[in-house]
């Protein structure tokens, strides 16, 4: 799923600076699951904001309303009625919801209240890692199920690198060196040899840097 | 046992700690609460194994909250104590009545009389 994090409440009460009536939108798809954007998280920035607007003696009206995603037009049409009622719309979804939002309704500000930061999973209760960087074209299969291009500070295909120290990245003690876990892997399964196997450099041009990607189901399109 | 604890506190009361959330202790700052407190068991002593762990947690979470809105994090608080602990339960009141005395109104009340 998309993992993001929210935004400190000074940036957003500088977004909302001007505004006396605003709607917070939240997303019920990823930002729900990362506990960030779902139906709670609207409840208590609606609340903090509210309190940080009363401790300047002003005042803020805000509704909540939670969408099934903001990554599909016709949730987004659920709002059509309503969003021209606000001053601005805070979207807690990922960073696809305000661009949804924007493009349906143009005439609307939409704010992010997330920093919308990977692709990963919750390893354990309340912390989520990176585990894909949507390069588009997988090679997970090469590694022992483990991303190298996500996950290895350097990306390297080839790894590890001379900064690998004690199972740890020389980036920070609390990031694992994927390649150490790899070749750990791949001995105890006694296939050590498959990484001998020398990758060429990747092409780039399915990432982002053959620049925005497109995906197109024919047997969808109508 | 005829305690008597600061009567401008109102006691809410709920079946374990744990069934409070980030929302309502934010509420109550927000509708003009000068200040908030959980009274759970003793850690290690939760029916329900966790509540208590959780109320706390929740509680550090809005304290976080309130230090990004520039309001004193101590006017939420958690405390633990045993259901037979009267005498503990009045003076963990008194702590917190004293407390908010000290600190004064919320902010909040105090913009909202002003204008």
């Amino acid at each position: 799923m998309i993992i993001a994090d929210r935004k400190p409440l000074a940036e957003l009460l500088e977004m909302i600076q001007d505004c006396d009536r605003i709607l917070i939108l939240g997303c019920k798809g990823c930002v729900t699951v990362c506990n960030v954007g779902g139906a709670k998280e609207v409840g208590i920035l609606a609340s903090a904001l509210k309190i940080a607007r009363k401790k300047e003696g002003r005042t803020l009206e805000v509704d909540e309303r939670t969408l099934e995603r903001q990554c599909d037009p016709e949730y987004i049409e659920q709002v059509k009625n309503e969003v021209g009622d606000y001053d601005a719309v805070i979207s807690m979804a990922c960073g696809v919801g305000p661009q949804f939002l924007s493009t349906a309704y143009p005439e609307q500000r939409f704010y992010p209240a997330v920093n919308t930061t990977s692709f990963g999973g919750a390893v354990q209760h309340g912390v989520w890692e990176e585990r894909c960087a949507g390069c588009g074209q997988c090679v997970i299969h090469y590694f022992g199920g483990m991303c190298p291009i996500a996950r290895c500070s350097k990306s390297l295909l080839n790894g590890p690198c001379g900064g690998s120290a004690g199972g740890k990245c020389e980036i920070s003690k609390d990031v694992d060196c994927i390649w150490d876990m790899i070749v750990r892997k791949k001995t105890e399964q006694g296939r050590l040899e498959d990484l001998l196997d020398v990758k060429p450099p990747k092409s780039w041009d399915t990432a982002r840097d053959g620049g925005p990607r497109r995906s197109v189901r024919e047997e969808l399109v109508q | 046992m005829r305690l008597s604890y600061p009567s401008n506190i109102k006691v809410i009361q709920v079946p374990c700690s744990g069934r409070v959330d980030i929302i309502h202790l934010l509420k109550a700052i927000e509708d003009g609460a000068d200040g908030v407190y959980i009274a759970g068991c003793l850690e290690g002593e939760c029916h329900f194994l966790t509540g208590n762990l959780k109320a706390r947690k929740r509680v550090n979470y809005v304290k976080k909250v309130l230090e990004e809105l520039g309001i004193e994090p101590e006017r939420v608080e958690m405390f633990n104590l045993s259901a037979g602990e009267g005498p503990r339960f009045v003076e963990i009141a008194k702590e917190m009545a004293e407390r908010i005395q000290e600190l004064g109104p919320s902010p909040v009340n105090v913009q909202k009389k002003a204008a």
